[in-house]
């Protein structure tokens, strides 16, 4: 592998990736926690890790820092090779979890540290501290304690810090996990628009799909050290790769279906289905699924119908979850605007292109 | 809710403990220091500020008292100069090896201090191993007397018996400094140099302060070592008490240096604990 001259190595990266990672494996004892991931970031861009506990996301957050070592593969940015240089000469700066304030120095000592550290002009650091703290809106708690700080203010204070040394790339490792469900969701807006003011690019390390699709420009699953898929939001929903893709990201039925003549055919329940023939698993989202009038029984080209028996119905506020028996294995999920109780057959109906064509994939 | 049994049966004994070994004591010595020896060698009732006007009276003992002073403060010094980086190795760096090492540092604590300090004897007499492996070595010719009986030897078996005594709050210190902040430091910049001065020292302060306090009131108040290895030079203020308690036999006086001796350490320990809590951050 070390063969190859570095310059066809850059060739390989694509010209726009501002950050490209290469081939990275990382094992911890014998352990691998990344198996060979490939991934370039384009500047600007927001993009998330998305992944359960012990996917290995956070790992390759570190890698990225600088704060493990690789095992294998290479990590650059822009021309210059990332891996290579030690944590704190790299244009790199991280966000972390638990904040990470030094508790020793003030709010303002805290995030004038990178300047400093840097030897950035004396006189230049007042007023990039000053506007760093104002752009988090954290102007008034300047001389304060980060002890004295709840843990949303710790975290602006956080964002600050590292926002205030420019980084051409801003590492957030699952920051908003701390706080509690409002105050989440106004960070998620705050740190959106945030990112769109200053224009650096961030990648965002999660494990909740929701916070993934409302940020991100792009989301790259993470599953078991290996990318699952790489894709916008609304792609990675809409069209699922695998089955694990659809099932972590949002809810779904997997619906396991033989396809013969440009039909699958599940059960009960049949549809139009392109593609090559055989055994397959489909994607259907709950939300894809009406409730059909009983009169348009006859299936026309494009959508398809099914009944089944009601067995469960969870009250959602405007949209209920319904429980549907087609007398398969397992049980469709429809959601629904709210109909009232609905008990006993009733009828439904979907369009054929909403149920996605997934690859099964290792269960592992 | 505890019971007021329950609140008597844990504060009663403690409190019988430090009131019968410490404060009595305690009270019974202060008295004394305002007594006096008459020519017949009997401790009089006399109350008087004489022994307090002699301290400061007789050089001597202003003398004793800065020496000690002097060997206490070097002894920290270099109790501190070995014990963090040993702390800073092996929390920081031993990995694997840590708990080893740590039982290594541990371990002499459990020798006897008399047999650690007639170690040093052995050591560094006129015919002991150092100077036997100078002279094999024709280094020197003759043996070095000035090893032995010298505040040297004073000071260097007490930085070898008081050095874990530094070592361990140092180490508990460091090991409390959260991994996460190194690694911002290196995030934001900082070289591991800078990182260490900027972030890992200011935060192991408290730790310095016990462990400085701790060698620094020990070897203040120790006088065996400077009875083993000191010799006429290496006397220091605890010597002079015990003589005065024994040989001596001015109670009195021994007193009055044991109480003014106790107001120091009482002082300096206020003063390092204030600092110390200063330092911590919760």
């Amino acid at each position: 592998m070390s063969a190859v001259p570095s310059s066809a190595r850059e060739e390989q990266r694509s010209a726009d990736a501002l950050l490209s990672i290469q081939k990275v494996e990382k094992r911890f004892s014998k352990r691998a926690v990344l198996c060979g991931i490939s991934l370039d970031v384009a500047p600007g861009e927001f993009l998330t890790i998305l992944g359960e506990s012990g996917s290995g996301k956070t790992t390759l957050l570190r890698l990225i820092a600088g704060f493990e070592q690789l095992d294998g593969g290479e990590i650059w940015m822009g021309s210059e090779r990332l891996d290579e240089i030690p944590a704190y000469r790299r244009q790199v700066n991280t966000v972390f979890q638990s904040y990470a304030l030094f508790p020793h120095l003030s709010v303002f000592e805290n995030v004038a540290y990178g300047l400093r550290a840097k030897n950035a002009p004396r006189n230049e650091i007042p007023d990039r501290v000053t506007q760093a703290l104002a752009m988090v809106k954290m102007s008034e708690f300047t001389q304060s304690a980060p002890s004295r700080l709840s843990g949303g203010q710790q975290q602006r204070v956080a964002l600050a810090r590292a926002l205030v040394n420019r980084p051409r790339v801003l590492l957030l490792d699952e920051p908003l996990s701390a706080l509690d469900a409002n105050l989440r969701r106004q960070m998620q807006t705050e740190l959106k628009s945030l990112q769109r003011e200053v224009g650096i690019t961030f990648i965002f390390v999660t494990h909740d799909q929701e916070e993934a699709m409302a940020l991100s420009d792009r989301i790259a699953l993470l599953r078991s050290g290996r990318l699952e898929q790489v894709a916008e939001p609304r792609e990675i929903y809409g069209h699922p790769r695998t089955a694990y893709v659809a099932q972590f990201i949002g809810q779904t039925n997997l619906l396991r279906a033989e396809v013969r003549d440009g039909t699958a055919t599940s059960g009960s329940i049949a549809w139009p289905a392109p593609g090559p023939s055989g055994p397959a698993m489909f994607s259907l989202r709950p939300e894809s699924i009406r409730l059909a009038s009983v009169a348009s029984a006859s299936p026309s080209g494009t959508s398809a119908n099914f009944h089944g028996r009601i067995r469960n119905q969870t009250f959602g506020g405007a949209m209920d979850l319904v429980e549907i028996d087609c007398g398969n294995s397992q049980a469709i999920r429809a959601r629904v605007p709210s109909p009232g109780t609905l008990s006993g057959q009733q009828n439904f109906e979907f369009n054929a292109g909403d149920a996605v064509r997934v690859q099964e994939g290792s269960e592992t | 809710m505890y019971s007021r049994t329950y609140k008597a049966g844990v504060t009663i004994p403690p409190l019988l403990w430090v009131t019968s070994f410490l404060l009595v004591p305690y009270a019974i010595l202060f008295c004394y220091s305002f007594w006096s020896v008459s020519s017949l060698q009997v401790v009089v009732h006399n109350w008087n500020l004489q022994n307090y006007a002699q301290l400061f009276r007789n050089p001597l003992y202003l003398i004793v008292l800065l020496r000690s002073i002097r060997i206490a403060g070097a002894v920290t010094l270099l109790a501190l100069l070995l014990g963090y980086p040993l702390a800073y190795y092996l929390s920081f760096h031993a990995a694997k090896r840590k708990d080893l090492l740590y039982q290594l540092v541990i371990i002499p604590l459990w020798a006897s201090y008399l047999v650690r300090g007639y170690a040093w004897k052995t050591i560094l007499g006129s015919d002991g191993v150092l100077n036997g492996f100078l002279q094999y070595l024709h280094i020197t010719h003759r043996p070095v007397e000035f090893f032995l009986y010298s505040p040297f030897a004073v000071i260097l078996t007490l930085t070898h018996i008081y050095t874990p005594f530094t070592f361990l709050p140092v180490y508990a210190s460091l090991e409390h400094v959260p991994r996460n902040l190194v690694e911002a430091s290196h995030d934001l910049g900082a070289s591991p140099l800078s990182t260490f001065l900027r972030v890992i020292l200011p935060l192991s302060l408290p730790g310095i302060l016990a462990g400085a306090t701790f060698a620094f009131v020990l070897t203040l108040g120790d006088f065996l070592a400077p009875l083993l290895v000191g010799g006429p030079s290496g006397i220091m203020i605890s010597n002079i008490v015990v003589s005065l308690f024994g040989a001596a036999y001015n109670w009195p006086l021994g007193a009055a240096i044991s109480f003014c001796m106790l107001l120091l350490v009482v002082t300096l320990l206020f003063v390092t604990e204030r600092l110390e809590k200063r330092f911590t951050i919760s």
